[in-house]
């Protein structure tokens, strides 16, 4: 099975070899589909795996991911008429007052790997911006980020924002150190420790 | 435990001899921290002996600061971090670093004080520098200053110049002495990025450079995120950062090694008159095993 061959190439890191494969497989007259989740989606999902394992770290994630792109940049142009490739809309960012982006970033990507359309907003985000963006790309999920104690309760601020608009978009949290406990009591709809976990949940509300 | 070992310059006996001018490292020992389950635990049974016992080891392990950080409780950051600095200073007789940036907290800890402690951190962020910085002005209190902006993060050596330049001309024109300012030029994951550990050494380089007197200081740990065998990487940065320049880290100072390494490199890097620290911290038994 050829788009195996786009899986491992993926997870070898190898760009080159996943545009060619992708290519190639497309002249074969593969379905694109096929190619888009066997090949890349499956890949991302696996390398998500091996890093929450702890088998994979962060730099290879971003390999993969790299990787990964290469080959989506292929079949996108060809799924834009009528077809959607995309298995949601997630609006991403971190809360007011807090910069870090390492974490947002990586949950953005391994999103955009699990084939999802992710509007980043960034750091230092307040809640209007979150709720307006979210509306205006129909998201069915927002992706909360801190690393900041402080900012913490910019996420309850979200989630009652969203909440009080009356958007049926789900809220999920996430960053060192936010927890379960803390996801619930603000009302988010989920919470996770990790990127991969992050797409794990995410896939589950929007399924 | 091994033996205790302070570090002091040295100073020679004989008059004919240069004078030292040595810098030596300024240790803040980094482990009175909330987010750390121990320590959470025994701020809130209020187990003072609990946090004396971690101020002692890392004082008797060389620290010169004793770091104190509260961020976790939110709404009670103020009083548990009062509550930190009299207890500590109960039991060691170092100055603290008050780690937090909400400033009500810092007032808090500053009422109690005693001597002249440390402000961890002051950046260009509005909300932080508008606070703090009234704090600091015209006082002998020395302050972190950390190259961060509401611009985010930094990336390059000229990012953190820039946001370094106007942090310093900030603290300098509200009366703060330069000797008082350590400027941490942000450490971030090569992980994330090949080139952000040259990006800070270099930094660290040029705001030296730029600034005589001015002191720098970091908190390292941030350098190996998303790596695996993160104390490796952790304890060669540190050598690294002490060859251009670094003289200031927040770090466990119970991490032997760690701390041999710092002695070793900064007889390496030129700042060991008749290389007196390393071979006190040899007769000590610090590079033994």
């Amino acid at each position: 099975m050829a788009t195996q061959d786009i899986f491992n190439a993926v997870l070898a890191f190898d760009e080159a070899a996943v545009k060619a494969k992708t290519q190639a497989e497309l002249d074969a007259g593969t379905d694109i589909q096929s190619i888009l989740n066997d090949g890349l989606i499956a890949a991302m999902d696996e390398v998500g795996e091996k890093f929450s394992a702890g088998e994979l770290f962060v730099p290879e994630m971003l390999m993969a991911a790299q990787a990964m792109k290469g080959g989506l940049a292929i079949l996108k142009p060809l799924l834009a008429s009528g077809q959607s490739s995309s298995k949601g809309t997630v609006v991403i960012g971190t809360v007011k007052g807090d910069l870090h982006d390492i974490g947002k970033n990586l949950v953005a990507m391994m999103m955009e790997g699990a084939g999802f359309d992710v509007v980043d907003l960034g750091v230092d985000v307040d809640s209007e911006q979150f709720v307006k963006t979210a509306a205006e790309n129909k998201a069915d999920v927002i992706a909360l980020s801190a690393l900041l104690t402080t900012t913490m309760p910019s996420m309850e601020t979200t989630v009652k924002a969203v909440k009080e608009a009356g958007m049926s978009v789900k809220t999920v949290i996430g960053g060192a150190p936010v927890t379960q406990a803390f996801a619930e009591q603000i009302g988010a709809d989920g919470y996770s420790a990790d990127a991969p976990g992050a797409v794990k949940l995410i896939k589950q509300l929007v399924a | 435990m091994g033996a205790a070992f302070s570090r002091e310059p040295f100073e020679p006996q004989t008059p004919n001899l240069e004078p030292s001018g040595a810098r030596i490292m300024i240790i803040i020992g980094e482990l009175i921290n909330a987010s750390r389950k121990a320590i959470k635990a025994a701020i809130e049974a209020q187990d003072a002996a609990a946090i004396q016992q971690v101020a002692k080891d890392q004082a008797e392990a060389g620290a010169d600061y004793i770091d104190v950080n509260a961020g976790v409780f939110v709404g009670k950051e103020p009083e548990y971090l009062k509550w930190l600095v009299e207890t500590v200073q109960a039991a060691v007789d170092k100055p603290c670093a008050i780690d937090s940036p909400d400033p009500s907290a810092v007032e808090a800890a500053l009422a109690v004080h005693r001597g002249t402690p440390m402000i961890n951190s002051i950046s260009l962020e509005k909300e932080r520098y508008d606070k703090l910085m009234p704090i600091v002005a015209g006082t002998d209190l020395k302050v972190i200053a950390l190259c961060m902006s509401d611009a985010g993060m930094p990336r390059t050596v000229d990012d953190r110049m820039k946001i370094a330049e106007k942090l310093v001309n900030g603290l300098l024109k509200n009366n703060v002495k330069v000797a008082n300012i350590f400027v941490d030029p942000l450490v971030q994951p090569i992980s994330v990025e090949k080139t952000f550990g040259v990006e800070f050494i270099n930094a660290i380089e040029r705001i030296t450079a730029a600034y005589p007197g001015i002191h720098t200081a970091c908190g390292l740990s941030n350098i190996s995120y998303g790596l695996p065998a993160r104390k490796f990487l952790n304890q060669i940065f540190m050598t690294m950062a002490i060859a251009k320049g670094l003289d200031g880290a927040i770090i466990n100072p119970l991490d032997t090694r760690m701390m041999a390494n710092i002695i070793a490199a900064e007889a390496l890097a030129g700042k060991d008159n008749f290389c007196m620290n390393y071979l006190k911290a040899f007769r000590a038994g610090m590079f033994a095993g």
